[in-house]
């Protein structure tokens, strides 16, 4: 930010990045409460049944830091799937950091390690609570808000392993079921566009169609190619 | 190494990498419209194909189980804007009543 502030707006001068990263902090805390909660169900799913277990999820929560992907991973694991399907699976659904780490790119500024460490704090919502209109980013609440969501994903997953292993088998009668309900819940905040709706019906159809014929993992990441219509003219 | 090991650590690279490739690589530089709007449909597209194979998958075979009673209580308690651990918490405690009133196959 410093290095562009004699461009800045004057209403906007002067405000310190500390100042931008409680305000950023501040907007996520509803939304943290939601994220801690997916946290709490991929910790209480880690720990039982074939689960991953309790480091290994802590890990990935803390390292991967993306809730559909992670769902992803644990659920063709449950399946049987192999593990270059259950990585491939995780890498498509979270290929979309890509375009969306292109767009703040202009705001996170200073050395290349430390662009990749305030990379890793971008998840939908906190580049949602970043986003300034007309393609600006700020980086104060980018960070802010990412230290708190991933404060509520590591801490909602070690709540719910802790808490799932004292569970035990009586939790695990509808288990199976939890899984396509987070997916839904998942799939709900992505259906944001026409084109959105129309690769998601596409892709649960090719899923479904292949299930049948190849083995399980596969059908999920054969279903990227339903993400081709958007290369369909509107 | 285990294969769980190697699953977190290659997904949490991977992730990392993804992530940070814009901001390290690219900078300003904007990705050109037809891959943005591609990439951008992948995450609806897996999330509605896991959201079919965790419903109706067992194994490779196609089945109707409980499962189904319990995306539909989740659907009912997402459209009521119920928070997500009441709509797992709901879906599971579904498709175990189903289960435990022995509706379907055992």
């Amino acid at each position: 930010m410093g290095m562009t502030r004699d461009v800045t707006p004057p209403e906007e001068m002067g405000t310190p990045i500390r100042f931008e990263m409680r305000a950023g902090a501040l907007t996520a805390i509803p939304l943290a409460i939601a994220v801690g909660l997916f946290g709490v169900s991929f910790g209480v799913l880690s720990v039982s049944g074939d689960g991953m277990g309790l480091l290994p999820a802590l890990t990935m929560s803390a390292i991967t830091f993306a809730g559909s992907a992670q769902f992803a991973v644990a659920s063709v694991l449950g399946a049987g799937g192999q593990p270059a399907a259950a990585i491939a699976a995780a890498l498509l659904l979270n290929a979309r950091y890509l375009p969306i780490g292109v767009s703040v790119a202009r705001a996170l500024t200073g050395p290349a390690p430390l662009r990749f460490l305030k990379a890793q704090l971008v998840v939908d919502e906190s580049w949602a609570i970043a986003a300034r209109g007309k393609g600006e980013f700020d980086a104060g609440r980018l960070i802010g808000a990412g230290i708190v969501l991933w404060l509520a994903w590591v801490g909602g997953t070690l709540v719910g392993a802790i808490g799932g292993e004292r569970l035990g088998d009586p939790a695990t009668l509808g288990l199976d079921a939890a899984f396509p309900a987070l997916f839904l819940a998942l799939l709900l905040t992505q259906l944001r566009s026409r084109a959105a709706v129309s690769a998601a019906i596409l892709g649960a159809a090719v899923a479904l169609v292949l299930v049948p014929f190849t083995p399980p993992g596969v059908p999920i990441v054969a279903a990227a190619l339903a993400a081709l219509v958007g290369l369909v003219r509107r | 190494m285990s294969e769980t090991w190697l699953i977190v650590l290659a997904v949490g690279a991977g992730t990392m990498a993804i992530k940070a490739a814009g901001p390290v690589l690219l900078g300003s530089r904007a990705l050109p419209p037809p891959v943005q709007s591609v990439v951008g449909l992948l995450a609806p597209a897996l999330l509605a194909a896991l959201v079919a194979t965790t419903t109706f998958g067992r194994g490779q075979a196609l089945v109707l189980d409980e499962r189904v009673a319990g995306v539909a209580v989740a659907a009912i308690a997402l459209a009521l804007r119920a928070p997500v651990l009441v709509v797992v918490l709901l879906a599971a405690a579904a498709a175990a009543l189903v289960r435990f009133a022995g509706i379907g196959q055992a």
